[in-house]
């Protein structure tokens, strides 16, 4: 069996740091906002244009403020040494950057969830569109974060990694965009609605195992 | 078995011979095809006339990056597993000759799209997509091979990114075939020829392996070129150290 204690002790040490550096999630939050609201200054303010397409502006917004915070999330532990400590643990080193992984997108990644029907409002789009389709945000959301901290683990001990990341990870974005952007049109239980749900359980059973790895790597 | 092909002295050995024998068989097979294409075999006029010898060099191209990334992530995981030091000296040569030919396939395919289908750039195509990705997975190894500060580390992050790369295809293809079934492009012709005759298949499957065996030669030259690096730097480190 398992020792669960790492695993608090990582997901409360996340929740804890991001709240310690003065962040949290108004850093990502402001950023996917930005994102968003710069879309009508240059796409031109006409309403029928903007409902059109607000739902897939929030879908690339989300893609892009899941890489504000990825840099961090394990290089701290690599510079203070609390990964060192983790791979000494019987506890597999995947399921801590798992762990890690949930807590950030917890702290990073849900409230961009939460503010998905008022940046919907914003671009003219209804609320009874946007609010069912929060789950689909929430689940590509997790998928996003998923295979970004693939490319922070595998990043973690080069110094700003920041743009690495984001070119590492651009490949597996793909296919949660797609399915993400197409459940929205036919909702989550036709064909691409059910292709997100697999598409996020897939990363949830590779990614940690690649991460593991990575990090491995990294405390060498 | 395969572990006879481990022993970086007996590939020195056998790739200084094969090199020259590879590149100069694929140099005439390529030749062979090339003329065959581009002044031996008829016009297709479905195809866009004779935009359509591109055929020759497109279509391999998309075949071999499609071929040097499967062999980008194999050497991985046999370095990986394995540790064979040669598996991680292949890897890093396929990786900039699979880029240039991802990048070959994208510019010879817009070259021919312009006539025949009316435009550069076809968002619709599943094949076009999934290249496109592809691209972005090789230049990504490398962008991560290069930020890597030692040698042991490069192959380890880069094993690990070209596993996942593989495994995550599949479902990349998925994507890009059902966006595409959705999005249908409307001003689009679509040339549809017929099912391709023997005169154009044989000079396309002999040029295929023409370019093939030059790409091999080229990536053993890249690995030896490797080796008597690595041997450079174990030479210096013994003279830096007195011996």
């Amino acid at each position: 069996m398992t020792n669960p204690a790492p695993l608090i002790s990582a997901f409360r040490q996340a929740l804890s740091e991001a709240w310690a550096n003065g962040a949290g999630a108004f850093l990502p939050a402001s950023f996917f906002a930005g994102a968003a609201i710069l879309v009508p200054f240059t796409m031109g303010a006409e309403i029928e244009v903007l409902s059109r397409i607000g739902p897939d502006v929030l879908w690339l917004s989300l893609a892009l403020a899941s890489f504000v915070t990825l840099e961090r999330i394990f290089q701290a532990d690599l510079q203070d040494g609390a990964l060192d400590l983790w791979a000494q643990e019987a506890t597999p080193i995947s399921l801590i950057a798992l762990t890690k992984t949930l807590a950030h997108w917890l702290i990073s990644g849900l409230p961009l969830d939460l503010l998905t029907p008022v940046l919907g409002l914003m671009l003219t789009v209804p609320a009874e569109k946007t609010l069912p389709a929060m789950i689909a945000y929430g689940l590509g959301g997790l998928t996003f974060f998923l295979w970004g901290g693939v490319a922070a683990a595998l990043s973690a001990s080069i110094a700003r990694g920041g743009l690495l990341i984001a070119l590492l990870a651009l490949p597996f974005y793909f296919p949660t965009l797609i399915f993400g952007a197409l459940a929205l049109q036919g909702g989550l239980t036709a064909t691409p609605g059910l292709l997100l749900i697999a598409s996020t359980l897939f990363a949830l059973g590779v990614a940690p195992l690649a991460m593991g790895a990575a990090l491995r790597l990294a405390t060498d | 078995m395969w572990s006879i092909l481990a022993n970086p002295h007996r590939f020195m050995g056998f790739s200084k011979p094969a090199i020259p024998a590879l590149a100069s068989i694929g140099v005439v097979l390529f030749a062979y095809s090339l003329w065959q294409g581009l002044f031996v075999v008829p016009t297709d006029e479905v195809q866009g006339g004779h935009i359509f010898r591109a055929l020759f060099i497109h279509v391999p191209s998309a075949w071999l990056c499609m071929g040097l990334y499967v062999g980008l992530a194999v050497a991985s995981f046999v370095w990986f597993i394995w540790r064979h030091e040669l598996a991680d000296v292949a890897a890093r040569a396929i990786a900039p000759v699979g880029t240039a030919y991802t990048a070959l396939c994208l510019a010879t395919g817009s070259v021919w799209g312009k006539p025949t289908w009316g435009t550069w750039w076809l968002w619709d195509d599943p094949r076009m997509m999934s290249v496109l990705v592809l691209f972005f997975l090789f230049i990504g190894y490398m962008a991560l091979r290069t930020a890597m500060e030692t040698r042991q580390k490069a192959a380890r992050a880069g094993a690990i990114l070209a596993m996942i790369g593989l495994i995550n295809i599949p479902i990349i293809r998925v994507s890009v075939d059902i966006w595409s079934s959705i999005h249908q492009g409307p001003s689009v012709i679509r040339a549809e020829g017929p099912a391709m005759d023997w005169i154009y298949l044989q000079p396309l499957l002999i040029g295929f392996l023409g370019q093939g065996l030059i790409i091999a030669a080229i990536i053993m030259i890249l690995m030896r070129a490797e080796v008597f690096g690595q041997q450079a730097d174990a030479l210096m480190a013994r003279r830096l150290a007195g011996k």
